[in-house]
């Protein structure tokens, strides 16, 4: 059972979701009850994955697996034939980089549920594709086989498309159109790389691939014209296939602009999920199978990558600044905060690199928050005008209070979440070896400023000043919604505090990472 | 008794115990109120208040023990990890190819500096909980209040305490929250008028300008820890020393690049926390925020942060850095102190005064003063966290009002807040032998002796000229204010003012319970509403009255005149005036006993805080003997920084003695001269009657009208930076953005330009591209129909015609096929044996 | 006498069963012959048997047994096919072939 926990975490939705799918669709409470123990078995497992099960090894141990054939040094590591003809795995095991995500992904989407129990429309079929992309994206984080990656990746593409075109608001078959075409088309360039990769090496297994990589043997030897085509090398052609892939994902300027539309028409628990773990998966997605599968790229256009970090970051707080509905706003800090993931990650030093790893797993749990916080009032008053409030403090006061925790999480104050990451990502990138990153950080202080900005700009038009008389007999916040933020408030504390909870974890990975990509380099 | 055994001696085992009980105790305190302040009897103002006092008691203790040690010539530099081992493990990470490890933590730093900050920050706030007991009493949100002065009190404490520039900057923007909160008080509280919406952006613009200079800390943080790869501050100092010395041996004369623009970012924090300019816009907005807020945060404490902060990193700036502090200091106290004397605001003059008397600190450290500088940190603390509650204090016996002109004679009515205030002007006048003279002779001197001394530099000249130019501007606005204030008659109404009564603390007029109805004003308050605006005509009789009732007006029924009866109303407590109307115009009356009791510690302490420990106490009270106020015995560069460096950082700033003794008496001559001249001209048209005061002062401001103009609007930073607030109790709804042509209008336009590219530049290329894609499958589409399908048609087609020929065939005759079958077995056959 | 005569034997016996299958417009000499080529095979398999083995040699019996089964099946097909032209005369009240023409539909 241990050493095959994390095929029981992945695919313990799946079990859920065939029992639904086998209950009729008018026990309600049954199918609730259902994905509700499915998503906390997992959530339980995943827990204690995180803080029990996972051993964290020492560089040099991680270093020792490297002989056997195993660079990443993962653990419980499964592995047998799948697709004998291609030469597809079943291959799966999780390191530092994937650990902590794949918790927060059980936590996250146990909440999802619980948060959807306020959401009339949802039916049979709702509940059904939530465990679905849970089995999803949970396949992404522990695949160590780059087709079984792959078809994960695209199994948590379609459920989020009906998630967002069937329960979403207004506009929702525009939005989840255009959500699905935006990541279809970097899943198109990630199967083509993915594709030439096997017809070099022969391999679909990221661990031999990487070795391949980071000994010089990946570099499309054995295609025609050596992988050369438009005058670029097959190298460059793979990195930067993968990397737009992921960067849709994350999302990076220019490539965002599903992002607002998606979040805006989704339903509250798919915004949260959305934010909290699918955007995850790009930067991940970098770490795991980008990067290290094209090491010379990656470090050749680094400065790039650094450039479209800090774009984002700026650029998304700026528009963030400018928007008048509440969740369009939470949408673009997302594009803002994941662009510290790439700024750190461009870096290429251990506190840029840990800093971004962090950033990810502390914007899973902040804006995760912020948007159950807008849930909150657009359940109430529909709609999301920010102009459209006001005085709302005074209404409700412990709602204003968690927003006012969530807000400041979210801005990076010091003592939460947020600011360790952001400070170890901007430390990082002033260290890197490339001075221009100087200049980087200073222009993604920008970023820093008007993220406050907007966001105390919209407390103030929400809570603060004149009380709206339309909103007079409003609800205080209820049991079920303060339970549902709780647990991503208390972890932004928690980890503002006591962040070597998480990096601890993913310290060795990441050290080991930096090494193995330094040799080529 | 040897040293070591003396009950004053630093002991680390316990002592390091106490200072964390110290500052974990407001910690604790918060959380036991924000979890059940509201139901513990008093709403746990006297539990906080109690954990305070343990607090400051501590902080008091541990003070003694630095000076104990400072009179005994002992070291008194103490960190809780080397010494006890106690440190707090934050996150530890390491390129262990490159770096090394860098164990990231934090430990408790205890030095004379620390000591004397840390008593400051007790007793002052032990103080203000105090004073806000009688203060706030009775008003919404009370508990919140207690719990969120509290946690910042629990900041200050952690800033001054930290022993590495990561977790100061930590609690330094947990600082920047709590005042975002506490300024943003009254914006929860619509019953207090005028500054309900004051509050509302005046929170916003506190935190967000402070942000920019907080962002700019981080900065510099990041470049010395990029050089340094450490934060702590012990590090810092002696690698900068050597950094600079190594450069000098290079290239002689020159300094390090790198360390300039460091030093600047990080000077940057204190720009942004000490409001020097030009981001001193938030801190006379943040008055919106309840007095003892004015009081602890935005005097005392947390703006002294940034000085702090200076004097923590001295050895790291360069002489380059060190010359754009003073000047920049030196431009600050000038310029806050002449918009002081246009202020009619009681406390917008203390605002002013405190932007002013930062400046001064600010200089002084850029002169190479830190000492100096840091000694008027210490005093100004005192003293003006004095003045502020004793303008609460004012306030409070005037009912809400806060424009001088409306006061007048309060010193009859209230005669021990007037000689606490008196007091503290006279300490932050500069009058010899209270504190504010020690000090800021110290500063003046500091500037005079680079002159004298040959380390001319511009920045030097300037302080030397403008900040005793400052001290008279100083002297004057707040002699000024004590004359308004207190002398004369009392003349409330006199002018139109904003602060009307709000719902705050009322306490004392008879209705415990401010949250509900009062069936007294019901009628009066509805008769009002409709005619908000007619409020002022109607100032017949009762010109506070009319106030009153058009600030009521305005907040309460301007915005939804509609459908809101009297009771229904008055449940949210908009009886601010529901009490006895003619209670208001009567005189001011004494404050309550505990906001007498923080006044008159704080008056003394501002009294007494610069000389009090001239002697040793404990060995001899013969204070004549010393030349030194306790603050030069106990902090100076050699305690501040270690022996090593501090005889070096004292040897860059050292003059010869005739340079010295000559400064000496300048200073002393410019100190008193100024003070004198800023009295006699405050008296001469303040001190001699309202009415008489009136037509000097108009005159001369007749006489300068456009730079009188200019002065009072503050040189139009604010509207240069777009972040003027307007407070217009008349409109019922404010303009969306601020001014456009200024910084936050032109970011204002970015972020919509932005968004306007990210709709119509970026989301179109996408559309485009879905848009061309879909030609492609129309293409493909027709393509398909007419070549594709018409393939596959034409099979079919084939089929069909083919089918119906062989269906001739078919007749179902049993024999018909038989024979079919026959005749097609034996051509078969034929064909397989004959070819 | 040769194998040639036992085979010319049986071909003319299948020539007139198929000519009859083909050609007669009763159903019963139809099913007379279908017997007819059976018992022309059943020659054929006698035949075989007996010259491809050596005279008197009792060791292979293939040939004679696959005859007197196809002489049981022929006998149980004739059962049937009886029964089945019962049934098509009740149904087209004729017991012709060309009559009976559903194989059409």
């Amino acid at each position: 059972m241990q050493s095959q926990i994390l095929t029981w975490i992945t695919f313990l939705p799946l079990i859920g979701m065939a029992v639904i799918l086998l209950m009729p669709k008018t026990s309600m409470n049954a199918i609730k009850g259902v994905s509700l123990a499915a998503t906390f078995v997992a959530m339980v497992l995943g827990t204690w994955l995180y803080f029990s099960g996972f051993e964290q090894r020492s560089l040099a141990e991680i270093q020792a697996a490297r002989a056997g054939g195993d660079i990443l040094g993962a653990q419980f590591v499964q592995r047998f034939d799948w697709i004998d003809s291609i030469g597809a795995q079943y291959y799966v095991g999780i390191d530092g980089l994937s650990v902590a995500l794949v918790w927060l992904t059980t936590v996250l989407l146990f909440v999802g549920v619980i948060a959807s129990f306020g959401m009339e429309k949802a039916g049979k079929a709702y509940y059904a594709l939530l465990l679905m992309l849970e089995v999803g994206i949970l396949g992404v984080f522990v695949s160590l086989d780059l087709f079984l990656f792959y078809v994960f990746w695209e199994v948590m593409l379609l459920p989020m498309y009906f998630l967002i075109g069937i329960w979403g608001g207004p506009r929702r078959e525009y939005a989840a159109i255009k959500f699905f075409l935006y990541t279809l088309a970097g899943s198109v360039l990630m199967l083509v790389a993915i594709v030439a990769l096997r017809l070099d090496s022969g391999t679909f297994s990221i661990p031999q691939l990487t070795e391949l990589a980071v000994s010089g043997k990946l570099m499309g030897a054995s295609l025609p014209a050596h992988g050369v085509l438009l005058g670029m090398d097959f190298t460059t052609w793979v990195f930067w296939f993968l990397f737009v892939g992921f960067a849709i994902k994350v999302p990076v300027w220019p490539f965002h602009t599903w992002l607002p539309d998606a979040h805006v028409e989704a339903p509250t628990p798919i915004s949260v999920i959305l934010a909290g773990i699918l955007l995850k998966l790009g930067g991940y997605g970098m770490l795991r199978a980008c990067f290290p599968l094209a090491p010379d790229a990656f470090h050749e256009s680094a400065f790039a990558l650094g450039v479209l970090g800090v774009i984002s970051i700026v650029y998304g707080a700026f528009v963030a600044l400018g928007q008048s509905d509440f969740k369009k706003m939470v949408a673009y800090s997302s594009v803002s905060h994941m662009g510290y993931v790439l700024l750190g990650m461009a870096a290429f030093t251990v506190w840029g690199m840990e800093g971004a790893v962090l950033q990810m797993f502390n914007h899973g749990t902040s804006s995760a928050a912020l948007f159950l916080i807008v849930g909150v009032v657009y359940d109430r008053a529909h709609h999301r005008d920010l102009n459209g409030f006001g005085g709302l403090s005074q209404l409700m006061p412990r709602y204003w209070a968690l927003t006012t925790l969530g807000f400041f999480a979210a801005l990076g104050l010091p003592g939460l979440a947020g600011f360790v990451s952001e400070a170890m990502t901007l430390v990082g990138a002033f260290e890197a070896k490339d001075t221009r990153f100087q200049v980087l950080v200073l222009v993604s202080t920008l970023g820093i400023v008007f993220t406050a900005a907007f966001l105390l700009y919209a407390m103030q038009r929400v809570f603060l000043g004149k009380k709206n008389a339309k909103y007079e007999g409003i609800e205080e916040i209820n049991a079920r919604e303060v339970f549902c933020q709780a647990p991503f408030l208390f972890l932004c504390v928690l980890f503002g505090i006591l962040p070597y909870l998480l990096l601890d974890w993913m310290h060795p990975s990441v050290q080991n990472l930096i090494n193995i990509l330094k040799v080529q380099g | 008794m040897t040293a070591e055994s003396h009950f004053l001696a630093f002991d680390p085992a316990q002592d390091f115990k106490l200072l964390f009980l110290a500052f974990v105790l407001p910690l604790v305190g918060y959380v036991i109120q924000i979890a059940a302040g509201k139901r513990l009897p008093r709403q746990g103002d006297w539990l906080l208040t109690s954990g305070l006092f343990a607090t400051a008691s501590i902080t008091v203790l541990m003070f003694a023990k630095s000076l104990w040690a400072a009179y005994h010539g002992l070291e008194f530099r103490h960190h809780s990890g080397d010494e006890a081992g106690l440190w707090f493990h934050w996150f530890y990470s390491s390129d262990e190819l490159a770096n090394g490890v860098a164990n990231v933590s934090a430990a408790i730093f205890y030095d004379p500096l620390g000591a004397a900050m840390l008593m400051v920050v007790g007793v002052v706030s032990f103080c203000v909980h105090l004073f806000s007991i009688g203060y706030m009493h009775g008003t919404p949100r009370y508990h919140i209040f207690f719990a969120n002065i509290s946690l910042f009190t629990f900041a200050m404490l952690g800033l001054v305490l930290s022993d590495n520039l990561l977790f100061l900057f930590i609690f330094w923007e947990l600082m920047g929250l709590m005042s975002y909160l506490l300024i943003g008080h009254f914006s929860h509280d619509p019953s207090s008028g005028y500054f309900h919406k004051w509050a509302t952006k005046a929170c916003k613009k506190a935190f967000l300008t402070t942000r920019v200079g907080d962002t700019c800390l981080l900065v510099g943080m990041v470049i010395f820890f990029w050089k340094f790869e450490t934060f702590r501050f012990t590090e810092l100092w002696r690698l900068s020393i050597e950094e600079l010395a190594r450069h000098q041996s290079l290239h002689p004369g020159e300094y390090p690049l790198w360390m300039t623009v460091g030093g600047l970012f990080i000077f940057g924090g204190t720009i942004g926390k000490s409001a020097q300019f030009p981001l001193h816009i938030w801190l006379p907005d943040a008055m919106a925020g309840p007095t003892p807020v004015s009081a602890m945060i935005h005097a005392a404490t947390m703006v002294a942060a940034g000085v702090f902060l200076l004097g923590r990193c001295y050895p790291m700036f360069t002489p380059d850095v060190l010359n754009v502090i003073a000047a920049v200091g030196t431009i600050t106290a000038i310029f806050a102190a002449t918009i002081g004397t246009t202020a009619y605001d009681l406390k917008a003059v203390l605002a002013w005064s405190t932007i002013s008397q930062l400046g001064f600190m600010v200089a002084a450290i850029g002169l190479g003063g830190v000492v100096a500088g840091l000694f008027h940190m210490v005093t100004h603390a005192f003293f003006k966290a004095c003045l502020f509650l004793s303008a609460g204090s004012v306030i409070h016996g005037c009912h809400h009002e806060q424009d001088m002109r409306n006061m007048g004679g309060v010193r009859k009515h209230m005669p021990i807040t007037f000689a606490c205030m008196l007091a503290s002007t006279i300490a932050i006048a500069g009058i010899p032998f209270f504190s504010g003279f020690y000090s800021k002779d110290m500063i003046i001197l500091r500037a005079w002796e680079n002159i004298l001394g040959g380390r001319f530099t511009g920045a030097s000249f300037f302080a030397a000229v403008g900040l005793p130019l400052a001290a008279a501007c100083t002297a004057f606005y707040m002699f000024r204010m004590i004359f308004m204030t207190f002398s004369d008659s009392y003349r409330p109404g006199t002018v139109e003012s904003p602060f009307a009564h709000h719902g705050g603390g009322h306490d004392d007029h008879g209705h415990a319970d401010h949250g509900h109805a009062d069936h007294g004003h019901a009628d009066h308050g509805h008769a009002d509403h409709g005619h908000a605006d007619h409020g002022h005509s109607h100032a017949h009789a009762a010109p506070a009255h009319a106030h009153a009732a058009s600030a009521h007006g305005h907040d309460a029924h301007g915005h939804d005149a509609h459908g809101h009866d009297a009771h229904g109303h008055d449940a949210h407590g908009h009886d601010a005036h529901g009490h006895d109307s003619h209670a208001e115009h009567a005189t001011p009356h004494e404050s309550p006993l505990p906001i007498l009791v923080a006044l008159c510690i704080l008056a003394f302490l501002g009294v007494f805080g610069g000389h009090f420990w001239l002697a040793d106490p404990l060995h001899s009270l013969k204070f004549w003997e010393h030349a030194h106020t306790w603050f030069e015995t106990s902090v100076s560069f050699q305690s501040l920084y270690g022996a090593q460096i501090g005889d070096r950082l004292a040897a860059a700033v050292a003059v010869d003695e005739h340079a010295a003794h000559q400064a000496h008496t300048v200073a002393l001559c410019v100190s008193l001269a100024v003070a004198s001249l800023g009295i006699l001209v405050a008296w001469l048209i303040y001190g001699r009657g309202w009415e008489r005061s009136q037509r000097i002062a108009g005159r001369i401001t007749h006489a300068i009208h456009a730079i009188y103009e200019v002065v009072k609007g503050k040189y139009f930073v604010d509207e240069a930076l777009g972040t003027a607030i307007v407070v217009d109790m008349k409109r019922k709804d404010e303009p969306r953005y601020e001014p456009d042509a200024s910084v936050i209008g032109a970011s204002v336009h970015v972020a919509n330009f932005l968004g306007w590219i990210d709709r119509h530049v970026v989301d179109a290329t996408v559309n485009l591209v879905g848009r061309i894609g879909m030609s492609f499958g129309k293409g493909s589409a027709t393509f398909d129909r007419v070549v594709i399908d018409g393939a596959v048609n034409g099979v079919g087609l084939f089929t069909q015609t083919f089918g119906s020929l062989v269906r001739l065939f078919q007749s179902g005759r049993v024999q018909q096929y038989a024979t079919f079958a026959v005749f097609g077995g034996l051509a078969l056959a034929v064909w397989l044996i004959l070819l | 006498m040769g194998l040639g005569a036992y085979i010319a034997v049986s071909a003319a016996l299948f020539a007139l069963g198929i000519v009859a299958i083909l050609v007669r417009r009763n159903v019963l000499y139809v099913l007379m012959g279908i017997e007819m080529i059976l018992n022309a095979a059943n020659i054929n398999f006698v035949a075989f048997n007996r010259f491809n083995h050596a005279e008197g040699s009792q060791s292979n019996l293939d040939g004679r047994m696959f005859a007197i089964f196809v002489i049981i099946l022929a006998a149980a097909e004739a059962a049937v096919a009886l029964a089945i032209v019962l049934n098509v005369f009740h149904l087209f009240n004729s017991v012709k072939p060309a009559e009976a023409d559903l194989l059409r539909e």
